[in-house]
């Protein structure tokens, strides 16, 4: 299914079906994120990649033509350096622990600890809330930060010429 | 969009109980999936529905940019200033167990003011950047 | 080292390499942005698929539970969608303004344009 709408995305040439297509793929990757147990993960991902980034992508998009020119390089290069690039990380699979292995080193570490003394140490049986906003404050710091950075270059970028056009017709 | 009966009625309908679910999920979020992430996109999901059925005006009366642009920075200081408040409490930067008079009740306070951040700078942000490009859209077709 | 024990890893690989062509092969620059986010969402596979436990649950405490996925993947990920959207806003802007600066979104004919500017005596 993601395949065919992977592929899908890479060969439509007209940006309002890739767009759209986008939100389908998001949608999948959100139920395979439910399948793997990521629930918070699966929310944010159908929130935002359906929701959100749809939107924006349509509102450029009326800013921008929709139509995609044909390509004027052979797709062939490209085509071998990512398949190459793919081949190198499949070899690279080989050294990692296969899938749902208990004792590989990702489930050692720090997240036993976390399971086990997160609700009694913060009282909130959530664990993935319980990380994100007191284990790891910091991080969740940092990111809401660069959020806010965002949303102030996207300001910084749009905002002039706006103004500008708003006065000439003054 | 402004002649279509049917979409402008399940609109009115349906944003109502869009921020009542954002407003679960943000203090759901401790027993259930969700947090202020996830209740931020989804607050500002509800304001841009109401911004395409109703329009772009519409949306900006009943959520102002002067608004918007100040939840963008008071999430962010929100977050910063509970760090703060820590400190001032005796604690360390971000430590939530001298918030209240016993430790989990301090973590749970701490998590409550932080997701209150999050989920302020977020819908601050999603809200500003679709203003932006929606506000440059109507300015080009003019 | 079985096929099924390692077969999320190829999907992760197969969406990663997808966006990748993407990226590299086409011109345009919103289907360039479309390639990233489609490349980005194979880091979230890579990220989640190794935390799950087959029998797990979701990470919530309840009492009839005993094994858990990993959470902390599902942290790290959960920020990185939220700053990746806003990223993604800051790429469309710029891909806006130069629309507005070129007249086109295609890269062939924004470099077309420089070189033409950069070859006339000034």
């Amino acid at each position: 299914m993601m395949a065919v709408v992977t592929v899908a995305i890479a060969v439509r040439r007209n940006l309002f079906a890739v767009v759209i297509l986008g939100g389908i793929y998001s949608f999948l990757m959100a139920t395979v994120l439910v399948a793997l147990d990521a629930v918070d993960v699966a929310m944010t991902e159908a929130s935002v990649g359906a929701g959100i980034s749809t939107v924006l992508f349509l509102s450029a998009l009326f800013l921008a033509k929709s139509e995609e020119m044909k390509p004027l390089h052979k797709p062939f290069l490209p085509l071998v350096v990512a398949v190459a690039t793919g081949a190198v990380l499949a070899y690279g699979t080989l050294g990692l622990p296969a899938f749902s292995d208990p004792n590989a080193p990702i489930h050692q570490h720090v997240a036993p600890r976390y399971i086990q003394e997160g609700e009694r140490e913060t009282g909130v049986p959530n664990i993935v809330t319980a990380v994100l906003a007191s284990y790891r404050g910091y991080d969740t710091l940092g990111e809401t930060t660069v959020v806010f950075t965002a949303g102030v270059g996207v300001i910084a970028l749009l905002r002039r010429l706006r103004q500008r056009t708003r006065g000439d017709k003054r | 969009m402004k002649d279509y009966l049917v979409l402008r009625v399940i609109a009115k309908l349906m944003i109502a109980f869009m921020l009542l679910f954002a407003l679960y999920v943000q203090f759901h979020g401790d027993f259930g999936p969700g947090g202020g992430f996830q209740a931020g996109v989804i607050s500002a999901a509800a304001i841009i529905f109401y911004a395409i059925i109703y329009g772009l005006p519409a949306a900006r009366a009943v959520v102002p940019d002067w608004l918007v642009e100040t939840m963008v920075g008071a999430g962010v200081l929100l977050y910063a200033g509970v760090g703060v408040v820590g400190l001032l409490l005796g604690g360390n930067y971000l430590d939530y167990f001298v918030l209240g008079h016993d430790p989990v009740h301090g973590q749970h306070r701490g998590i409550f003011w932080v997701e209150m951040g999050v989920l302020i700078t977020v819908a601050g942000v999603m809200l500003k950047i679709f203003y932006l490009f929606a506000g440059r859209a109507e300015g080009g077709e003019r | 080292m079985t096929i099924a024990g390692h077969f999320s890893y190829w999907i992760t690989i197969f969406i990663a390499i997808a966006g990748l062509y993407i990226v590299i092969a086409r011109g345009n620059l919103v289907k360039k942005l479309v390639g990233l986010s489609i490349f980005q969402t194979s880091v979230y596979l890579l990220y989640i698929a190794p935390g799950k436990l087959i029998g797990g649950t979701a990470p919530i405490i309840a009492q009839q539970f005993q094994l858990y996925s990993n959470p902390l993947p599902h942290v790290l990920i959960l920020t990185a969608i939220v700053v990746g959207v806003a990223t993604l806003a800051l790429g469309l802007a710029l891909v806006v303004r130069i629309k507005e600066a070129y007249g086109s979104i295609e890269e062939d004919e924004i470099l077309e344009q420089d070189e033409s500017l950069s070859s006339e005596p000034r």
